[in-house]
């Protein structure tokens, strides 16, 4: 079974084909999605990778949650189809309400291009299902606006209902400010709604995926994804 | 366009700095926000008043994160 990952192309997106060959080596067929198009193209999962959508005007993702592909993004979310937002990706998810919370300028007001590690916080939905919750995973992290926050009482729901998914960490999987490179909320990496099916991570899962590049833990989520997609 | 209060503004801290560094110690904070200009046509100021607010909540500022404020004037155009 070969599954179809669509991957979400916009104005000054990035990363589409770093995702192209990350899906292939996972075993997945890769499609482009076209913004201006409001169709899937048979898409199971949906992938919005990073880049700078719409160059980023008004805010990230702002202006990127009008196109009419993600009408049927959210279709697709809404009906529980997996959507993984990848940095740029996942600010376009905060915009468009798909997932909670907001990405604002890192609090070193630098870009961070960096390797990271990530400890696995809950293991559920697509996409964190086939890993186990406190596995440390590496991979790199490239943004300036990357620092999450929720509001307080958000942040509670969030953690109470293991919306939170990915947290930095040391290489052990200890958190502490010295491993948050962004100063993201209680270190937070990556959420999900409260369903588990859409995901976002600042992360670039696509950018470890082979020996060459450091790591291929990205690899490992993709491919454990895929694993735990129920057969059509 | 400003950060709600709650929110850490890294940008104006760091003007902030700069102004100390300056000479102005008098500073006690910052906040760096966001101006938009907006020509519009509108029967009446009201109906423009609550045009420009949809238009602040919907599009130009981001409730999770922002607060905003708008002021009308009459170009006579």
């Amino acid at each position: 079974m070969t599954w179809r990952c669509g991957i979400a192309v916009f104005p000054g997106t990035w990363s589409e084909r770093d995702c192209a060959h990350w899906v292939e080596l996972a075993g997945g067929d890769p499609v482009m999605l076209w913004h201006a198009e409001p169709e899937l193209k048979g898409a199971d999962v949906v992938i919005l990778p990073g880049g700078f959508a719409h160059g980023d005007y008004l805010r990230t993702g702002a202006i990127a949650r009008f196109a009419p592909l993600m009408a049927a993004v959210r279709e697709h979310a809404l009906a529980g189809g997996p959507v993984l937002g990848i940095c740029n990706g996942f600010q376009i998810l905060c915009e468009a309400q798909l997932l909670p919370g907001a990405l604002l300028r890192n609090s070193c007001l630098q870009f961070r291009c960096q390797t990271t590690h990530l400890r696995v916080e809950v293991s559920r939905g697509p996409f964190l299902s086939g890993l186990e919750a406190g596995e440390v995973l590496q991979m790199p992290i490239s943004h300036g606006e990357g620092r999450y926050y929720a509001p307080p009482e958000q942040l509670r729901e969030l953690e109470a209902g293991g919306q939170v998914a990915l947290r930095y960490c040391g290489p052990s999987g200890d958190l502490g400010d010295q491993h948050n490179p962004n100063g993201s909320l209680r270190h937070i990496a990556g959420v999900m709604n409260a369903e588990g099916n859409v995901l976002g991570m600042m992360p670039h899962p696509e950018r470890a995926c082979e020996p060459l590049l450091g790591s291929e833990d990205g690899l490992q989520l993709l491919r454990a994804a895929l694993a735990v997609l129920a057969p059509r | 366009m400003t950060l709600k209060p709650v929110v850490n503004d890294p940008q104006g801290l760091a003007v902030t700095q700069g102004l100390h560094a300056l000479g102005y110690p008098e500073v006690r904070g910052t906040r760096v926000g966001k101006h938009i200009q907006l020509t519009l046509v509108a029967q009446d100021r009201q109906s423009a008043e609550s045009r420009v607010e949809e238009m602040c909540r919907r599009l130009l500022c981001n409730g999770v994160i922002e607060d905003f404020h708008f002021q009308l004037s009459e170009t006579g155009a």
